[in-house]
């Protein structure tokens, strides 16, 4: 290590070595306490892994209890995404670009402010004025774009539907997106913003020339942190979906595939034996998602390093 | 192609603030003016009040008139956008897009310009370009990569290159060579040499040989006191501004300087 080197040549000061030592340790700890966790995981799966299907709850093995809770769990939060990524850029871009000072200053104490509310009040929201709202929508996206298999129905009557659930995760995973972003496209340095406007560029053509590219990592970045969090999300999804089990992507209607973080939150207290296992098992399992797109956004970011404008 | 410029009775305000006063001048087509003048005087605030950059700062603003051949560009009716597309501009700051490869930097101005080009005549397009910023040699095997792994004064020639592949009627230089070397900054000297075969050049610089060197017409702007506006104190002939000005203070300025 380079530190230890240096150390053994020149005379360090005190403090140097106790802050090399802390951040080493930090570092370290970290390290150790993801280690424990995968290890807790991976011996705690296990016996479900090995078990007869027989004994998995639903009696057809792991993979058919675990595959549909995974795919509820991709799906709600790549809707979320897909519904919170794209807004979360446009509020970015207004508050650094288009809304005066003041407006912009109050939107964004407000946007802060959303990250800050606990997940159980959005699960309250979603159940008790979200779903309800929704039905209307739901029976009229049913009566005319069925054929779309996404709203093939029949619409759910309490709204407690995937896309609910989807629009309240998206909700939630806003504010840290848009914090993200609206930070990445304040850096963007005014020298790159004069030079495209100097060249004719228009208010609209400076940003796509300047300010989203030097944001583009930034916005990979949050939406991935986003994707994170929507996929661990537990609380607001077990209060508002309606769950039937089976893989659907029918998004108006009430039988829904659950989500491994809110499958486990539910089925957990009343689990014994391997059905603790098996539980622990789907938990593996997304925590193999999260990192694979985390590693996968680091990917994406890095492929482009050289025209990211960080030199 | 190349425009003269009238200004007459230049007012630049940032807000409240009075920063040039009262600013009149021609510069003729295809010649080189020089603005010297020390710092703070506001030599930065005229030249980009000539392509309306100016008012991108909250709540500037100017009074009076500037006229490229004949038009003026704070009409009414005259769109910002307009003038800029046709006014360039090269900053003190070598500043290429960096999320752009060399060629698409080159190419921006004429990609917003939003005439759809067949790529030959666009490929046309940059390699006239850059090789009149004198690049051509050194880049012509790195088209796509990035343009700012260029060396500073690469830089500042493509972006030179990008600021005349839209053929502007004008270009504004604002101390491009205040961050390059003297070899890098010969280049740019020279290649404002040949520019001005097709352009009318505003340069600003606090390099008094530099004036002297690349311009046709010198103008000296001063100011009266610390927190008094910038105004224009002289302007004519290069050779005669600095060897006989009729202003004491332009003298005092040249001399304590320059030599
Ligand atoms: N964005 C701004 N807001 C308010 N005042 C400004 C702004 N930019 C410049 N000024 C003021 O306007 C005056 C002229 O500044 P300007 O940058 O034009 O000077 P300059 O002659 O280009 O100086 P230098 O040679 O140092 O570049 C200065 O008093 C400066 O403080
Ligand atoms: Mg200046």
């Amino acid at each position: 290590m380079p530190v230890s080197e240096r150390t053994s040549r020149s005379r360090v000061r005190a403090g140097d070595r106790v802050f090399a030592g802390l951040s080493t340790g930090a570092g370290a700890l970290i390290l150790a306490v993801l280690a424990g966790v995968a290890t807790f995981l991976l011996v705690e799966a296990w016996p479900a892994v090995v078990a007869p299907s027989a004994d998995i709850p639903g009696g057809q093995g792991i993979t058919v209890y675990i595959w549909p809770l995974l795919f509820g769990t991709v799906l709600s939060a790549v809707l979320a995404l897909l519904i919170a990524a794209p807004l979360a850029v446009a509020i970015a871009l207004f508050i650094t670009h288009y809304a005066p000072r003041r407006l912009a200053q109050g939107l964004g104490y407000l946007i802060d402010l959303l990250a800050a509310v606990p997940s159980i009040v959005y699960g309250l929201w979603g159940l008790a004025v979200l779903a309800p709202a929704t039905v209307e929508a739901s029976t009229w996206l049913y009566q005319n774009l069925g054929w779309i298999p996404l709203f093939a129905g029949p619409p759910s009557s309490t709204g407690r539907t995937m896309l609910v659930a989807a629009l309240v995760l998206a909700v939630m995973v806003l504010p840290i997106i848009t914090a993200v972003v609206r930070e990445a496209f304040l850096q963007t340095p005014r020298l790159h913003e004069e030079a495209a406007l100097a060249l004719g560029a228009t208010h609209w053509e400076m940003i796509r020339m300047t300010v989203l590219p030097f944001g583009r990592s930034a916005i990979i970045g949050a939406s991935m942190l986003g994707l994170g969090r929507a996929l661990g999300e537990t609380m607001a999804v077990a209060m508002v979906l309606s769950v039937s089990g089976g893989v659907s992507i029918n998004l108006i209607s009430r039988s829904n595939p659950s989500t491994i973080a809110a499958n486990i939150a539910l089925d957990f207290p009343e689990s014994t034996g391997i059905a603790v296992n098996t539980l622990i098992a789907s938990g593996l399992v997304l925590f193999a998602v999260t990192l694979a797109v985390n590693m996968l956004a680091r990917v994406v970011i890095n492929r482009r390093r050289d025209f990211s404008g960080a030199n | 192609m190349a425009k003269r410029i009238d200004v007459a009775d230049l007012n630049i305000y940032y807000d409240k603030t009075l920063a040039v006063q009262d600013v009149s001048l021609s510069i003729e087509p295809r010649s080189v003016t020089a603005l010297i003048g020390p710092s703070g005087c506001g030599k930065s605030t005229f030249l980009r009040s000539l392509n309306r950059m100016h008012e991108l700062i909250p709540r500037a603003r100017v009074e009076g008139k500037v006229m490229v051949d004949g038009q003026d560009l704070y009409a009414p009716d005259v769109d910002p956008v307009t003038v800029r597309s046709h006014i360039g501009m090269v900053f003190q700051r070598p500043n290429p897009f960096p999320t752009m490869s060399i060629y698409d930097n080159v190419a921006a101005g004429i990609k917003l310009n939003a005439k759809r080009m067949p790529k030959s005549e666009l490929d046309d397009i940059v390699e006239r370009s850059l090789r009149q910023a004198n690049l051509w040699d050194e880049v012509a095997d790195r088209l796509h990569k990035p343009g700012s792994g260029l060396s500073g004064g690469q830089q500042q020639r493509l972006c030179i290159a990008r600021a005349i592949a839209v053929q502007p009627d004008i270009l504004l230089m604002d101390e491009p060579c205040s961050a390059l070397d003297p070899i890098s900054t010969q280049k740019i000297e020279d290649l404002i040499g040949e520019l001005k075969a097709d352009y009318t050049i505003v340069i600003v610089t606090h390099n008094m040989q530099q004036a002297a060197r690349v311009s046709d017409v010198t103008g000296f702007f001063n100011l009266r006191g610390v927190g008094q506006p910038g105004h224009l104190v002289e302007i004519g002939d290069t050779a005669t501004i600095f060897s006989a000005p009729s202003n004491k203070a332009t003298e005092d300025y040249i001399s304590g300087r320059f030599g």
